[in-house]
């Protein structure tokens, strides 16, 4: 059963992610990242991993993946779905990285299969209460740093997006 | 597969089939409801015409949508515009499965235990908020897809308003999560069960379930917060080009997703199923109790959906602007301010 479920979610995992690429229309590609997101949700669920799924679902598929297609659905995305592939020297530099790329997955598959697998349907590792008094506890310095992180980005976003920036502005206001 | 395998998928299809009955048909009389209470609230009948004062009206509605012709517009983009009401119905559907309608009941003359939920896990909440942030695709796919003006305003109008407001609604539920300790549905009501059924969140919560009702309208597009559909402005919206059954579609997202968030707040803050001094009565386990807190559930749901229609029946439209700043400006600082008074009151007095 388990086993059935698994091939289900990995395969429409699999065949969305084909059609990020695949597919011509931007519109196309965002919403087959979506069904990208739901189903890795779906693999998390089996892994034992309730909350993990949930937030890929909510912040993933449910708040960038709405900016994307927020921003796709305001530019004129016809232009776009015609034009044809510019930079042709990348295709061999994605072959290569795929490469490199699958070469990493195999050496990961081989090491884990040495050091003999661990169940996970007895752990709470992915539980809601173990993974918020870890965070809390042993990785508190690292959490509050990747929020100091984020706090600047929404900053330093803000500064760009306004017209001459926050601190061109103070400078105006101050010389009139 | 063994006996007990076999009892418990035909015990959770019986439970799913009569669980999504109830709630569709109650979605369904609520429309009516809403008609007859607008016609009463502005002086006027409502349809009363259809069976005994206007009772089968619903079933007319659903026969004239099936039958319409359904008009879809030649530049539409085909398969999004076939997907959105879909996505918009499913993801409202899905959210029903986690919630407790009632305690656990043991079904008279066996002695099989079953409790009247059809879904129970660990994140119960987190789905519910995830399954309603995935439903905003619906609306944001169905104004790109139609190629109108009009639509895209209105789908885009709709997602800006829906994730500003999810902020406000999910800060409101942080209250709750500190005082349960949990994110288990189930377990929050039961933890609401103390003081012979009265010991319901909102008594320590209030300002959250504030600013949850509020942001909870906005998330359900309804008056006063309705811009994406504001037919002065925008015809209707992102459904203009939508008709027929497809639009019904729309139109029971709509009325599900209404019920839905009704559900959320009567779990959360008014007590889910307890229903006052019932344990005593009956004794908790009977089937009594278990028929007397289901209809408790019911009840308290359907007093919000009635504060729907009377709000609609009240309030005017909010402006873009208006609704954006206080989303932002108001609602949220708001909805931090309650979880400090939460977390305070828990850490002065934790036996509470």
């Amino acid at each position: 059963m388990l086993a059935l479920l698994f091939i289900l979610f990995a395969g429409m995992a699999i065949g969305c992610a084909l059609a990020v690429v695949a597919q011509r229309n931007p519109l196309y590609s965002a919403i087959s990242l979506i069904g990208v997101f739901i189903s890795l949700a779906c693999l998390y669920v089996m892994l034992a991993a309730p909350f993990i799924a949930a937030v890929q679902v909510i912040v993933y598929a449910g708040a960038i993946m709405v900016l994307v297609v927020f921003v796709i659905m305001l530019l004129n995305v016809e232009e776009e779905a015609h034009r044809r592939t510019r930079l042709k020297f990348l295709v061999p530099v994605a072959v290569v990285l795929a490469a490199v790329l699958i070469a990493e997955v195999a050496f990961i598959l081989v090491s884990v299969q040495e050091k003999g697998t661990t169940s996970v349907a007895g752990s709470d590792v992915g539980l809601t209460q173990s993974i918020g008094s870890a965070l809390f506890t042993r990785y508190l310095l690292p959490f509050e740093i990747t929020s100091i992180l984020l706090l600047m980005a929404i900053v330093g976003a803000m500064t760009l997006a306004r017209r001459g920036g926050l601190i061109s502005r103070n400078n105006e206001a101050k010389r009139d | 597969m063994d006996s007990q395998t076999a009892l418990d998928i035909v015990l959770k299809l019986v439970a799913i089939t009569v669980a999504f009955t109830v709630v569709l048909l109650i979605v369904a009389y609520t429309v009516l409801a809403e008609r007859r209470v607008l016609g009463f609230i502005q002086g006027r009948l409502g349809p009363n015409r259809v069976g005994p004062g206007g009772m089968l009206q619903p079933f007319a509605d659903l026969l004239k949508f099936i039958l319409k012709e359904d008009i879809v517009p030649d530049k539409s983009t085909r398969f999004i515009y076939f997907l959105a009401p879909v996505i918009a119905t499913m993801a409202a559907l899905m959210t029903m499965i986690v919630y407790p309608f009632g305690p656990e009941v043991r079904i008279p003359f066996t002695d099989i235990v079953i409790p009247l939920t059809i879904a129970r896990f660990d994140i119960g909440l987190l789905y519910v908020l995830g399954i309603t942030s995935v439903g905003v695709y619906g609306i944001m796919l169905a104004g790109w897809s139609s190629n109108n003006k009009y639509s895209l305003m209105g789908g885009l109008r709709s997602s800006a308003q829906m994730i500003s407001y999810e902020l406000a609604l999910g800060l409101s539920l942080i209250g709750v999560i500190l005082l349960a300790g949990t994110l288990d549905l189930a377990q929050i009501v039961e933890m609401q069960s103390g003081w012979h059924g009265t010991r319901w969140f909102i008594l320590f919560h209030p300002l959250g379930f504030i600013i949850y009702m509020i942001a909870a309208i906005a998330e359900t597009n309804r008056v006063p917060f309705d811009l994406p559909e504001a037919e002065t402005e925008l015809v209707a919206g992102f459904h203009t080009e939508y008709s027929a059954m497809k639009f019904a579609l729309f139109f029971l997202a709509e009325y599900i997703n209404m019920f839905t968030v009704s559900m959320l707040a009567t779990t959360l803050f008014l007590g889910g199923w307890n229903v006052p001094f019932a344990e005593d009565i009956f004794g908790r386990g009977t089937f009594l109790f278990g028929l007397v807190s289901a209809i408790g559930f019911i009840l308290k749901v359907i007093f919000f959906l009635f504060m729907y229609i009377w709000l609609r029946g009240t309030l005017p439209r909010f402006r873009f602007d208006q609704l954006m700043n206080f989303g932002w400006r108001i609602l949220l600082p708001f909805a931090l301010l309650s979880i400090f008074i939460t977390a305070t009151l828990i850490f002065l007095f934790p036996n509470l």
